[in-house]
């Protein structure tokens, strides 16, 4: 099965590019933009969806200051 | 004494660190894919770019072989030291508290800091002169000293904190200006600066070599 872990800092911790990324976006015009956050989209095949959790918890993000969510997808249709 | 240094893929620190510790007795190096430790009294997880820091600083390098003998080791009360991807392993693998975070100024820092020794009676600072301040560089992208308040309070009031930066010169945004942390039982002990780069005066400073020369009394004091 394909699936996906989102893994994203936790809210209240500082997140420098995050905020480097917020910063340069005025110098190209784009105004209004805030509170942006950066992550890590982690997308993977895996045989047995149920080990996702320990997988991503003791290897894909540190429970200390990130959060993660896991998204399973539909197997890819045959092309 | 006997001291392991630990080289991984990616290491770039371990040579420093055998050569401080040369000066306070014996050494070897340690292959990250050996699990026996060769007998060591003490064991230095060296600074660096174990695995390229994929995924985070110290994620991979935790999971090594070598590291699941110096975890059973830490956990017999073996002393263990973590320079700056060693402190970050040692956090990763849960053998200290918190976690490094990318520095808040965003850019990979290399400066000399002087830091407080909150702790002077530790098996990694009980060499240092009280009231002193260590002089030793720090050099690091992810040295943000990061856990929640309830742990910070609780590392404070249980002596954990060892080492701080002056607060003008904490550059990384660690919480509390922590540098350095041990655990609660005070044989694994983590910094983010360098006190292998300051053991000869011909590099500005030998005050780095106070933490190894309180190693050696923790052990040969052990030995008596």
């Amino acid at each position: 099965m394909r699936a996906r872990v989102l893994v994203r800092p936790k809210q209240g911790i500082l997140d420098p590019q995050g905020v480097a990324v917020e910063r340069a976006l005025p110098a190209l015009g784009f105004k209004g933009v805030s509170e942006v956050r950066i992550g890590r989209l982690v997308e993977l095949e895996i045989e047995n969806p149920a080990e996702l959790e320990a997988i991503s918890s003791q290897l894909l993000a540190n429970p200390l200051i990130e959060d993660f969510e896991i998204e399973l997808l539909e197997d890819a249709p045959a092309a | 004494m006997k001291t392991g240094i630990l080289r991984f893929p990616g290491s770039c620190d371990e040579v420093d660190a055998q050569l401080a510790a040369q000066r306070v007795g014996e050494t070897v190096l340690l292959w990250h894919g050996d699990r026996d430790l060769q007998d060591v009294d003490a064991v230095i997880v060296p600074g660096g770019f174990s695995y390229g820091d994929y995924l985070r600083a110290g994620a991979i390098a935790r999971f090594s072989p070598v590291m699941e003998s110096v975890i059973e080791f830490a956990r017999d009360g073996g002393l263990v030291l973590g320079i700056c991807n060693g402190f970050q392993v040692l956090c990763e693998a849960g053998l200290l508290p918190g976690a490094l975070l990318p520095n808040a100024n965003r850019r990979f820092t290399f400066r000399q800091v002087e830091l407080a020794v909150v702790e002077g009676e530790t098996k990694f600072t009980s060499a240092c002169p009280t009231d002193e301040l260590l002089s030793i560089p720090a050099k690091h992208g992810s040295g943000r000293f990061y856990a929640d308040e309830a742990t910070l309070d609780q590392l404070e009031a249980d002596g954990q904190v060892v080492v701080r930066y002056r607060p003008e010169q904490n550059f990384n945004g660690s919480l509390r200006d922590i540098a350095g942390v041990r655990n609660a039982a005070g044989n694994v002990f983590g910094l983010m600066p360098h006190p292998e780069h300051a053991v000869d005066a011909l590099t500005g400073s030998t005050d780095g070599l106070r933490i190894f020369e309180s190693m050696r009394s923790a052990v040969e004091g052990a030995h008596v």
